[in-house]
């Protein structure tokens, strides 16, 4: 490709654009359709969280960091109470540590579907965006009877939960369950294994296993890339470590290991390995008290810690230093979603702008938490 | 015919050739562009419902008649068109404003002249050319030329790429859409749309029609490459990258608002029509029924012509909301490395066919 040079042209994509999922700015230096360098601008959704964080107290972290990563706010408040949790050395009830597994993997469902559906999108398919929408509702449905929230839930709090799970929730998700597990092949008879798909996504924005754990890519992007790494299996927080799922990664099925494709397949993978745990949890499940080791004041020892869980965007990590007062002196979150743009340049280079446009929503990110 | 009927009606009455000319335009023009507004509007509805029925939606249900908030949502689509003429009509500061304003006309009469050589039914057509054929490609490219002054009008770089994009496209698949309609040329020995669809009347062993698709394999694979073809010069879903939403935003149509855009969207669909239109005639049996025999007769040929019309743009949305979109060279790829070849061959396979069956 590009055999003919002619002049450089600067092509601004967003900040808004129906692509860059959410208010991203890319700066894309173009000759005719070839692109030679991306440069991606952030800071439009600035909030100011870490210092938002260094005037509120402790408690009231929890609801800013549901605004981060808003697709998958349930894994960010469980970040940040394990993390709080050990910094204070709290024990949580085995109900709590159960429903906060069976949320976060509920929740990284709807955060994967979403991120299929709109990559779907990406390429010019509407459908199956649709119909994961419509299956990603019920989950939402789940959320909502649980906490009453629908997208920021401010549901996991240090020591415990805001509210116990409603009587017949067991069964409502295993209902879900099975009507859901069929649905999967119906995404990839529609979208997966489509001709046209495969030849846009396969071999497309390969991202080689070294530069992924040079550019410190986490999550579903590493994994794709065929590096076996899940914080999970291989860091196990809260009872991560009872629950017997695999940690996919990319084989290259149609192209090369870690293309576009691979990191959709992971993640369609991980859907699948998601429902297996929730499966596990939900038969396991005890019964318990889940406010009975919220502390009645949240005052920290002198200290520091740092605790990273696997969000469905990758490691994300949260930094607390506390002098013993209820609130934190430095709270530094590590976004996945970041680290995951960083690579964007690195691998868009000698595409053509659709290419770009597919690699994006390949890597997942979220503005919410790229920007914070 | 209708064209050529009136001027002979008119000139029964008076010796004024010049006026009677024009008037017999005229009077023929105004029904060809309401069944142009016409087709928009139901395509557009139906387009709406289908969609929504392949995504597990209900689509509009807001305006009609009947409830309170409408029964089917069957006013939608003229509630869209009231919305498009009183919205605003913005044309960019920095815009070449005489190419800009003159770029929808062009897209609309490209259209609007095709749509007069539709032989709609054995007497529902407004000119029967002896170059029908050939004709509705010619002026099908008109079209290419509106795509690309919007483009470059526009002075914005989404309209720049969606207009190279569009030009490229339309020109690479006129080509093998054009070898394809070589086939029933060559089988019935004339361009004139009427006589081509006379010489696919009657039936093949008494059970199938005699279409031309199904004629011999070589006419049974033109009819398909076609077919794609057309999509391909429709612009539409997997070939829309002209206008590939989530990558150039609208395309060339991105500057445009109100009934400018109407225009284009007026276009895409009557151009939609058209080349279903020239399918169902070279290849489909235009408006000859699909038993042969059976509900043959005159206002038929107008059910049948519209019925065939329609299933193929029911399948074109069918399309459009199943498959991803194809990357401009994959495109390119398709249309020069396996249409054109193909089409070519088709062409020789014809030929001997026609020499040793013909």
């Amino acid at each position: 490709m590009g055999i003919v040079h002619g002049d450089q042209m600067i092509l601004n994509i967003g900040p808004q654009h129906p692509s860059t999922h959410g208010v991203l700015r890319l700066e894309v230096k173009t000759d005719g359709e070839i692109v030679s360098e991306v440069k991606p601008y952030l800071g439009y959704l600035h909030r100011c969280f870490e210092k938002h964080c260094e005037n509120v107290t402790y408690e009231q972290v929890v609801p800013y960091t549901d605004r981060c990563d808003y697709l998958a706010a349930m894994n960010s408040n469980f970040g940040y109470v394990v993390a709080m949790e050990e910094l204070m050395e709290i024990k949580v009830p085995e109900r709590v540590d159960y429903i906060r597994v069976i949320m976060g993997e509920l929740n990284r469902v709807a955060s994967h579907l979403l991120a299929l559906g709109v990559y779907g999108l990406d390429v010019g398919a509407f459908t199956p965006f649709l119909y994961m929408l419509r299956d990603r509702e019920r989950i939402l449905d789940m959320f909502e009877y649980t906490c009453g929230a629908r997208l920021l839930y401010n549901y996991m709090w240090v020591g415990g939960v805001s509210h116990d799970l409603p009587k017949d929730f067991v069964q409502i998700c295993l209902d879900f369950l099975d009507y859901f597990e069929p649905q999967i092949s119906e995404y990839n008879e529609l979208l997966t294994y489509n001709k046209i798909f495969i030849e846009r996504t396969a071999d497309v924005g390969v991202l080689p296993a070294d530069v992924a754990v040079s550019f410190g890519v986490t999550g579903p992007n590493l994994r794709g890339s065929g590096v076996k790494w899940d914080v999970r299996k291989d860091e196990p927080y809260s009872i991560y470590d009872r629950f017997d799922f695999d940690v996919p990664t990319g084989t290259g099925e149609f192209g090369t290991v870690g293309d576009c494709f691979d990191r959709y397949w992971v993640r369609m993978l991980e859907v699948k390995e998601s429902v297996k745990i929730l499966r596990q949890a939900l038969k396991d499940i005890p019964d318990g008290d889940v406010h009975q080791a919220i502390p009645k004041k949240i005052r920290p020892p002198k200290g520091s810690v740092y605790r990273r869980t696997e969000s469905p965007r990758g490691d994300l990590g949260y930094y607390i230093v506390s002098d013993g007062t209820p609130v934190a002196t430095r709270l530094k979150m590590r976004s996945p979603a970041f680290t995951a743009l960083s690579v964007l340049d690195e691998i868009s280079r000698g595409w053509m702008i659709s290419d770009v446009i597919a690699i994006l929503g390949s890597l997942d990110i979220v503005l919410g938490e790229i920007d914070r | 015919m209708t064209v050529d009927l009136l001027i002979d009606w008119l000139n029964t009455i008076g010796d004024f050739p010049v006026l009677a000319f024009i008037l017999a335009v005229v009077i023929s023009g105004i029904p060809l562009f309401l069944v142009m507004a016409l087709n928009a509007m139901v395509a557009v509805y139906v387009e709406r419902k289908v969609s929504a029925f392949m995504m597990d939606r209900i689509g509009p249900m807001g305006q009609g008649p009947g409830l309170h908030a409408g029964k089917w949502g069957l006013l939608q689509t003229v509630a869209d068109a009231v919305k498009l003429l009183v919205k605003e009509d913005t044309v960019p500061e920095s815009s070449d404003k005489v190419l800009f304003k003159m770029a929808p006309f062009i897209i609309f009469i490209g259209a609007f002249m095709g749509l007069a050589a539709v032989p709609f039914s054995q007497t529902l057509q407004v000119v029967d050319f002896n170059v029908g054929v050939f004709y509705i490609i010619a002026v099908g490219s008109i079209g290419v030329i509106g795509i690309v002054m919007a483009g470059w009008a526009s002075n914005n770089k989404w309209s720049l790429y969606g207009a190279m994009r569009s030009a490229a496209q339309i020109i690479s698949y006129e080509i093998p859409a054009g070898l394809s309609i070589i086939i029933p040329i060559m089988m019935a020995g004339t361009m004139n749309l009427q006589e081509l669809i006379h010489f696919q009347s009657g039936s093949v062993w008494g059970i199938l029609p005699n279409w031309i698709i199904f004629n011999n394999p070589f006419s049974f694979i033109a009819f398909f490459i076609f077919f794609i073809s057309a999509i391909a010069e429709t612009n539409r879903t997997p070939f829309d990258i002209p206008e590939a939403e989530s990558e150039l935003v609208a395309g060339w149509m991105t500057e445009y608002s109100g009934f400018r855009w109407a225009i284009f969207f007026l276009s895409e669909y009557a151009n939609m029509l058209i080349v279903s239109g020239l399918a169902v005639a070279g290849f489909l049996g235009g408006w000859q029924s699909p038993i042969p025999g059976l509900f043959d007769s005159g206002a038929w040929g107008l059910f049948w012509f519209m019925g065939k019309v329609a299933s193929l743009i029911f399948i074109m949305m069918w399309f459009r909301w199943t498959f991803p979109r194809l990357r401009v060279d994959q495109l390119m790829h398709v249309c020069w490395k396996v249409f054109i070849p193909i089409a070519m061959l088709n062409i020789f396979g014809v030929g001997i066919w026609k020499l040793i069956f013909g």
